[in-house]
């Protein structure tokens, strides 16, 4: 089944209350800040608290990730280091500007996947792309490494970058955003948008929300709970266009049976690429528990 | 008179802990708690802390717990990061 990734919820790891609720609201991933949430002075310390999470917390279906520090800085090494035993999976690496970046952290896996007995190749990343330097390198970034599950894009260090600023409309960020998505679509892993800061704005969350989808995003970055609703509203395929999406794969099936290479549906004959969008709704709807034997997501 | 290693670890926000250690070979182990629920689970957090203690190979010194609800595994991660700094162990 489809992992579904329209949410990733930032979850500071040195708030315990917030981190066993976490898995509470739903969002199809969390990912536990090491890095911007925490200042210097507490960097063991919340290191230590999401070791002690990751070993006694369920956290459900929600796929889970950290937000490590970045490898050329004196925390990002320990963390890895002491999430990998604690049985951590999933690995969001901030600030990837180059292949190397990805490279580097793919090593230092490796090496503890045979450190610590773990079946080859199971550590994933995400390389989050938050520079000009890396929305420029986006292409080669998201082919760096087989452990890239995604590439996201952050845009508070982007626009950093670009000495500019966020707006409304967000064309500043246009460009970069259609890049990155390109970029991992073109690699085959997903495309994670950024966050959204402006939590009282609804209607600029939902337009941006259905922008980000609109691009070929899988999904976005938010910052709280209240966030979530919103995002999986609109990634996940309406009601109608899932019975459609039915037909289209039932119609394929029976042409299949009937030895006809001619996909008929409501008279329309429908191609190749209309085929794979409906699979694609269908596995979007399966992996929300839409479809028959499944709860409502 | 040398000091005794202090370390400290926490916050007295709710559903967390704020742990301080001060090491000392020779004394005896004490461990003051306060909880907000000290009547109902007072004995299972002092079996946490002084699970977590023994682990860490701590048998001497005072060690004073203030509760604010927090989970076994937040007391894990703060007792074990206030001894570590009390050790100067773990870098950041």
């Amino acid at each position: 089944m489809k992992q579904l990734r329209r949410t990733m919820l930032f979850v500071p790891a040195d708030h315990p209350g917030m981190m066993f609720e976490a898995p509470v609201f739903q969002p199809d991933c969390i990912i536990f800040d090491l890095e911007d949430a925490i200042s210097l002075k507490e960097k063991d310390s919340a290191r230590n608290l999401l070791v002690e999470a990751l070993k006694a917390i369920d956290f459900g279906n929600c796929e889970v990730f950290a937000r490590i520090n970045p490898l050329y800085t004196p925390f990002g090494e320990k963390d890895v280091r002491r999430l990998v035993p604690a049985g951590l999976q999933n690995f969001r690496l901030p600030m990837t500007e180059s292949p190397e970046d990805i490279l580097r952290l793919d090593q230092l896996l490796t090496a503890l996947e045979k450190e610590h007995e773990l079946p080859r190749g199971e550590l994933k990343i995400l390389g989050a792309i938050e520079t000009a330097k890396g929305v420029i390198n986006a292409p080669a970034i998201a082919t760096a490494s087989p452990r890239l599950i995604g590439i996201s894009f952050g845009a508070e260090d982007f626009t950093r970058s670009m000495t500019t600023e966020r707006s409304q409309t967000g064309e500043e960020l246009f460009w970069a955003r259609s890049h990155v998505v390109l970029a991992a679509r073109a690699a085959g892993i997903d495309a994670i948008d950024t966050v959204f800061t402006a939590l009282g704005d609804e209607e600029g969350f939902d337009r941006e929300v259905s922008m980000a989808k609109q691009l070929g995003f899988s999904g976005k970055s938010v910052i709280h709970p209240s966030q979530i609703k919103t995002v999986h509203r609109i990634f996940t395929p309406a009601n109608d266009e899932i019975i459609h999406a039915q037909r289209i794969i039932n119609a394929m099936h029976a042409a299949e049976a009937n030895g006809s290479g001619v996909i008929v549906v409501d008279g329309k004959m429908v191609d190749s690429p209309v085929v794979l969008k409906a699979q694609r709704v269908l596995d979007l709807a399966k992996g929300a528990n839409l479809l028959p034997g499944g709860g409502e997501a | 008179m040398k000091k005794a290693p202090f370390g400290k670890a926490g916050t007295l926000e709710s559903n967390d802990v704020l742990v301080t250690v001060e090491l000392n070979e020779e004394k005896p182990l004490e461990i003051e708690l306060e909880s907000i629920v000290k009547a109902q689970f007072g004995s299972q957090l002092m079996h946490t802390v002084t699970t977590t203690l023994k682990n860490l190979g701590v048998a001497g010194g005072t060690i004073r717990i203030i509760d604010k609800g927090a989970l076994d595994f937040a007391i894990r991660a703060r007792v074990i990061t206030a001894v570590n700094r009390a050790r100067g162990g773990e870098a950041l």
